[in-house]
């Protein structure tokens, strides 16, 4: 259990896991619909305010796995709830426990049916998330990461869209049986490594080649249908567009940053050598992500579907930024996590509270509420311009920072920076796509719909939004401290990752060229 | 002490008798069978420690044996609970059924202790016998009356397993010159590697491959589960699958491990089953034929843990078969209650249950989410460690195709899950639900839950059980 410091005190990590659960069954005996909202409001505030907790505790300067806590789970098999979290984790696991209170408010009135079940469903989600961001055990990795998909299908399926049925299925279709190899290749981990599933335990291995080969294609499944990368990316559109504001919000936010997570948390360290040989192929899905995610969201008419490509562009910039392995790429990569987990997720919510009030995703009838919403396209604005990384913005540092990796990426190994050029037109689209869709809903055209009917957002809303725009501005003009924490884990991942295999480095320039 | 649980049983067949010389009121058996079957499972969890053999050998009580005694009065008493008035079964014979189906279950019970082969032959003939005469059984409803139908299917099906299996039987005397399994153990390893000695074993393995439907003797599934009433195919789903599973193990036991025929043989099986049962269960709308599908591809599953040929596989099989017992149990609960007299019920006629009947309506998730391998269900643990056992052994390809059929499995449940809980339908009238139906649904999703999160004690107990066996 090296490489694990076991938290001596109070078991925070686990408090963060089990308090959204134990929220979820008291729901379970609540009738009245008032008091289910508060009280989701109330736990997922409190795992917030408890989670601020990891900030002061963790350990910058350290590369161990932090808060660890160890205890047996199933003897037989050797399994065990062994938890704890990294740099790599820590900003996720931030991420997720903020956005959830507000995707409690953005409910609000927003869901009117089966509040109740609504409520235990978000919970129960919060619970997986969290786990699956902390989980150091593979098999309680793996249980979460599929237990999630119950909670979120039931969001989409019930409280969805017109098409929640196709999307709904569509959605856990996808998503399971992309994990269902990832099932295989832990199992085979399990056989190699002595019969342990401990995560730390299986990085860094000479396994062979071949098997490096497969294991990394499970992985590839599992996570780029999460990520979603082109071409996987099918079931997004769908259930992004189908979900309600606050299933789109985490699905957005938390969901899809598990793809990448797992890349960097199990494909780099456990098969290294595979990573570089597959890398080419990796990277030029990335921009081909990139480029037809801005197409297509240049094309749509339906604000939640520009989103949702807008997202498969987004989530291209942070596969690029993982797989071009150098300091500038995963560190620009994760932070690019966040922000597009802070970005998309208000744009998500200005998109419920638009359609709250419309009962339409049709840009066509949201056009021209500038008069009418003052307030509300203030905070639009700011997040367009975040999305489309807008210098001052918090996308803008972590778009950057990935660029820059890709310039180094090819001008280390001294070649014209190809894959940095390819990348940005992407840029340039985000912001054609972006603008297109605030200039339609601010001002729109002479035949604009009758908005002046439309109400501004209340309180609740603006306390909804307001501390989404509070980390765009923090984030874009100092990142510093957010950079801090990821730093030390970033720097150990890649010394070992070249530690690990300077032949392969030196077999793949060989490929390049 | 020993024999207790079977004299109980004989006890109730007597009695049930007895109530069909005359003409009870319906109330009163129903109540005399509830008490009965509980009576039973107290019996057997009493005699769970005892050991001993009986019968000159031919008979053995052990913790195995035991175990799966329980298991069986359990998921009886279960069926029993929510079949309530037996509304699918003819008024005027109820007490024939209960007696045929007490009857049943006690040949299941000696099936489980039995260690020689004519014992084996006669009690799982005892079983098999009363329930081809409970198919039958059902009144013709509204939506016809294949009762009779699937009645002489299960039956020539069946007889064919059983000349097969009594076939082997023989070979396995005449090599061995003994009925006794353990002397039969003795010897036929020495001879292993003659076809001779495979095709014994085979065709004696066949006879519970019928009970527990695998690729190539499924075929009277879909039409005995759709055919039967609904709480005779609970009652087939279940508890006759608990007993095929533990002479499975008690025959594969014989085998020794580097026999690379039987593997073939048992790995061609599994994955026929799996991809078979999943890919039919696809395009099902009667939602028993469906469960009937599933269930071969479940079969398939416990195959996996059988042909691992060590003690871990055979545990887990047995934890795996009883959470699908479990899981199983609930799906049927559900369509026993949503049922209107007995009637056959079609995906469609779930609409808008989560309205109807909320608890019932999450029951059955429970139970088809379970089904389906999601965690943290007991499905899922179950197949987790069956693969788990099955990689350790290097069966990698197997273990492939195993997944890829989880994958497969899931559109079928989810379809049924999206039916219960996303459509509404104003028509459909509530389901009334008892008293005894709201215990009984916490009690089986609080099992299917806890055997998932918490799966070492069963194991454990599996662990131990199976090594009575060596």
């Amino acid at each position: 259990m090296d490489q694990l410091l076991l938290n001596s005190g109070f078991p925070i990590l686990s408090a963060l896991i089990f308090l959204p659960l134990i929220g979820a069954i008291l729901l379970l005996f609540v009738k009245n619909d008032a008091i289910c909202r508060n009280v989701a409001l109330l736990v997922t505030a409190i795992v917030a305010i408890l989670s601020i907790w990891l900030i002061f505790g963790f350990d910058k300067n350290s590369a161990q796995f932090q808060f660890g806590e160890h205890y047996s789970w199933i003897k037989t098999l050797n399994i065990n709830y062994t938890i704890g979290i990294d740099g790599i984790s820590i900003l996720l696991i931030l991420m997720t426990t903020f956005i959830m209170p507000f995707c409690v408010l953005a409910s609000w009135s927003y869901i009117k049916t089966r509040i109740q079940s609504f409520m235990v469903c978000l919970l129960i989600m919060e619970t997986a998330m969290i786990g699956v961001f902390v989980a150091l055990d593979f098999v309680l990795f793996y249980v979460l990461w599929e237990a999630m998909l119950i909670p979120m299908y039931m969001l989409i399926a019930i409280w969805g869209g017109p098409r929640k049925i196709y999307a709904s299925i569509k959605f856990f279709l996808y998503t399971l049986s992309g994990s269902i190899l990832l099932l295989v290749g832990i199992i085979w981990l399990y056989t190699a490594n002595n019969y342990s599933f401990y995560i730390p335990d299986m990085m860094w291995q000479d396994y062979s080649l071949t098997s490096q080969i497969y294991l990394f294609l499970a992985f590839f499944l599992a996570f780029a249908i999460k990520v979603p990368m082109f071409p996987f990316h099918t079931w997004l559109p769908a259930a992004h567009v189908e979900a309600p504001t606050a299933g789109s919000v985490i699905l957005a936010s938390i969901l899809l940053k598990m793809g990448t997570y797992g890349f960097l948390r199990f494909a780099l360290p456990i098969t290294p050598e595979a990573t570089v040989i597959m890398m080419p192929y990796v990277l030029w899905l990335s921009i081909a992500g990139i480029i037809y995610g801005g197409f297509t969201a240049l094309a749509q008419s339906d604000m939640k579907k520009l989103i949702a490509y807008s997202s498969v562009g987004h989530m291209g910039f942070v596969t690029l930024g993982i797989f071009v392995l150098n300091i500038n790429g995963i560190e620009g990569a994760i932070l690019q996590m966040v922000n597009h987990g802070i970005t998309t997720g208000a744009l998500f919510l200005c998109v419920g509270m638009i359609y709250e009030r419309t009962h339409s995703r049709e840009l066509r009838s949201a056009t021209g509420v500038g008069k009418y919403m003052p307030v509300y396209i203030t905070f639009l604005a700011f997040f367009s311009l975040s999305s489309f990384g807008f210098p001052g913005t918090n996308s803008f540092v972590g778009e950057f920072m990935i660029l820059a990796g890709a310039f180094q990426f090819d001008t280390a190994l001294g070649k014209f920076p190809y894959l940095a050029l390819a990348a940005i037109p992407g840029a340039v689209l985000a912001a054609a796509y972006m603008l297109r869709m605030l200039q339609k809903i601010i001002w729109g055209g002479t035949d604009n719909p009758d908005q002046s009917w439309i109400t501004d957002i209340n309180v609740r809303e603006i306390v909804t939004l307001a501390p989404f725009l509070f980390f765009v501005f923090w984030i874009g003009l100092g990142p510093q401290p957010f950079i801090d924490l990821i730093h030390t884990s970033v720097i150990q991942l890649l010394n070992q990752f070249h530690a690990h295999q300077a032949e392969g480095m030196a077999a793949v320039s060989m490929l390049l060229n | 002490m020993l024999f207790l649980p079977e004299l109980t049983l004989l006890g109730a067949g007597l009695t049930f008798f007895i109530f069909s010389l005359g003409k009870p009121n319906s109330g009163r058996i129903r109540n005399m069978a509830l008490s009965v079957a509980a009576i039973i499972f107290l019996a057997s969890m009493v005699s769970i420690g005892s050991e001993g053999t009986l019968f000159y050998n031919s008979y053995k009580i052990d913790l195995f044996s035991q175990l799966f005694k329980a298991l069986i009065a359990l998921a009886t008493f279960i069926v029993l609970i929510f079949s309530g008035k037996l509304d699918g079964i003819k008024d005027n014979i109820q007490s024939e059924y209960y007696l045929f189906l007490f009857m049943s279950v006690f040949g299941l019970m000696m099936l489980v202790s039995s260690v020689e082969l004519i014992s084996i032959f006669v009690s799982l003939e005892l079983s098999s016998f009363a329930v081809y005469l409970m198919v039958p059984m059902r009144k013709t409803g509204k939506r016809g009356g294949p009762q009779v139908e699937a009645g002489i299917k299960y039956l020539l099906y069946g007889v064919v397993a059983t000349g097969l299996m009594l076939y082997g039987m023989s070979y396995m005397y005449g090599l061995t010159g003994s009925t006794h399994l353990d002397e039969i153990t003795d010897k036929i390893a020495r001879m292993y590697n003659q076809p001779a000695a495979v095709i014994a074993v085979l065709l004696v393995l066949t006879g519970f491959f019928y009970k527990l439907a695998l690729v190539p003797l499924h075929f009277w599934v879909p039409d005995v589960y759709e055919g039967a009433s609904n709480e005779t195919t609970a009652f087939i789903a279940t508890v006759p699958k608990l007993a095929a599973v533990a002479l499975l193990i008690r025959i594969v036991t014989l085998v020794t491990p580097d026999g690379n025929v039987m593997t073939g043989a048992l790995m061609v099986c599994a994955i026929a089953s799996m991809f078979y049962g999943n890919l039919s269960a696809l395009v099902q709308t009667d939602i028993k034929r469906l469960l009937g599908f599933s269930g071969i591809s479940h079969a398939g599953f416990v195959l996996l843990g059988l042909l691992t040929f060590n003690l871990t596989g055979y545990a887990t099989a047995i934890y795996y078969i009883a959470g699908y017992v479990f899981m199983n149990l609930a799906c049927f609960l559900v369509i026993c209650t949503v049922a209107r007299d007995g009637e056959n019920v079609l995906i469609e006629d779930l609409t808008g249950l989560h309205k109807r009947a909320p608890l019932l309506a999450l029951t059955l998730t429970v139970g088809l989410f379970g089904l389906a391998g999601i965690p943290p269900l007991v499905g899922f643990a179950g197949k987790f460690m069956l693969l788990v056992a099955a990689l350790k052994e290097g069966y990698l390809l197997l273990v492939t195709l195993a997944a890829i059929n989880t994958a497969i499995a899931i559109y079928y449940y989810l379809s049924i899950v999206r039916v219960t809980f996303c459509t509404d339908d104003a028509k459909r009238t509530n389901v009334v639900t008892g008293r005894f139906h709201y215990i009984l649904c916490f009690s089986l999703m609080l099992i299917i839950i806890i055997m998932g999160v918490i799966p070492q004690r069963f194991i454990d107990i599996a662990v131990t059980a199976v090594q009575t066996l060596v």
